[in-house]
């Protein structure tokens, strides 16, 4: 996946490594933010219908679509449970994050 | 598993917002920008004030946006935007769209003049302010946009705020623009296909978003989307269309209005009230959804 490629972060040595503009030279992809969640979704696949609307309605772009089913990208969820409460089938279960 | 089902997708899969932005849990302006680039595309410059997505998008080298952000001074996203696409045009390129992406306090307050100027000039830009209803990005204050009676931190409980929310669409209806949309993100098939509309109208267009914010609202995470859905539903904020400042469509006709009070129920910053208050507040919202009723039968 291309996201992995771009999760780095951008060190600068000096003052003299920064660019002449105040322009952006990568994306937030290194900012993990799956950190800030206490609850996870897990989706069982049995009860799925395949309807999209999980996707749809993810603020974070963290549900992915593999092999035409919906699966979470940990890395990045935050746990707001939207795909929760709106999936129809009520298949996307939030529980407590263990560590 | 066995079933080899395609995926209903209603969108377009390409993803211009990327993961890892500074967006709380639960944001609706995150959605609401994911959908309109899915109608823009790539090919789209856009300007942000400061707002919610001025911090969303990320510190300075980096940026969660697959597109080119030019982060402006508060009054001015309209006439930023106004000055890319001159400059756009002035090297050849008409093809690139350019948005001015601001929240209420930007639009409703502090913008409003050059949305005003871009709006009489006609400039060829899409305006899209999403509403949160307060300055959220600094901390919860009062803004034209909040509703009466809300919470804020400067409108406490004690001293909340008398007055309605400000008419934003009949203010710029009154420009007899191209095209200007209400829409929300519980309903993001309506809201992609309004700006796929106004992807294709030369002129001025404005598109008023509803997007519940979590924190300010002081409600929970996955109650946003619930929360937008009912304000269409108990026609706090209709979704309709304005072609020409005249002629207005409904997009979403309410058959059984529910009552406002589901809708304020779920929102700690409406605790505070009263049973008379809930009635006025219902009665304003039924009065405001007679008086577009009357715009929308009359043309």
């Amino acid at each position: 996946m291309s996201k992995k490629r771009d999760a780095k972060k951008i060190v600068y040595e000096s003052a003299r490594d920064f660019p002449q503009m105040p322009m952006s030279q990568g994306s937030m992809l290194w900012n993990k933010t799956g950190s800030w969640r206490n609850i996870r979704p897990e989706i069982h696949l049995e009860k799925c219908t395949q309807c999209g609307i999980c996707w749809k309605f993810c603020p974070d772009m963290s549900i992915v679509i593999e092999n035409e089913f919906p699966a979470v990208d940990y890395d990045y969820c935050k746990g707001c449970g939207i795909c929760a409460a709106e999936c129809p089938m009520k298949c996307i279960v939030m529980v407590e994050e263990r560590k | 598993m066995s079933k080899q089902k395609k995926m209903t997708l209603t969108l377009p899969t390409e993803e211009l917002v990327g993961s890892g932005n500074l967006a709380c849990q639960g944001c609706g302006a995150n959605l609401a920008l994911r959908y309109v680039l899915k109608a823009f595309g790539k090919r789209t410059a856009i300007c942000i004030p400061a707002c919610c997505w001025a911090v969303i998008d990320g510190p300075f080298p980096y940026s969660c946006l697959g597109i080119p952000v030019y982060h402006c001074a508060f009054e001015t996203a309209a006439s930023t935007a106004t000055g890319v696409k001159a400059g756009l045009e002035m090297i050849g390129d008409t093809e690139t769209q350019v948005i001015a992406w601001a929240g209420d306090g930007g639009t409703f307050d502090i913008g409003i003049q050059s949305l005003s100027a871009a709006a009489e000039r006609n400039d060829d830009i899409l305006y899209v302010c999403y509403d949160n209803e307060a300055y959220m990005n600094t901390g919860i204050q009062r803004s034209s946009a909040t509703p009466t009676g809300a919470w804020t931190t400067t409108t406490p409980v004690k001293f909340p705020k008398d007055q309605p929310k400000k008419d934003i669409d009949a203010i710029m209806a009154a420009h007899r623009i191209p095209y200007q949309a209400t829409a929300s993100i519980a309903y993001p098939e309506d809201l992609y296909k309004k700006a796929v509309k106004a992807k294709n109208i030369r002129g001025t267009k404005f598109i008023h978003v509803l997007a519940p914010c979590p924190t300010g609202w002081k409600s929970r995470p996955e109650d946003a989307v619930k929360l937008a859905r009912l304000a269409v539903q108990t026609s706090y904020f209709p979704l309709y269309e304005v072609e020409d400042g005249e002629k207005y469509t409904l997009n979403f006709k309410i058959q059984n209005k529910k009552s406002i009070d589901e809708y304020l129920k779920l929102q700690g910053r409406f605790r505070h009230l009263k049973p008379e208050a809930i009635a006025a507040i219902q009665a304003e919202v039924d009065r405001n959804w007679d008086r577009l009723l009357k715009k929308v039968t009359a043309r």
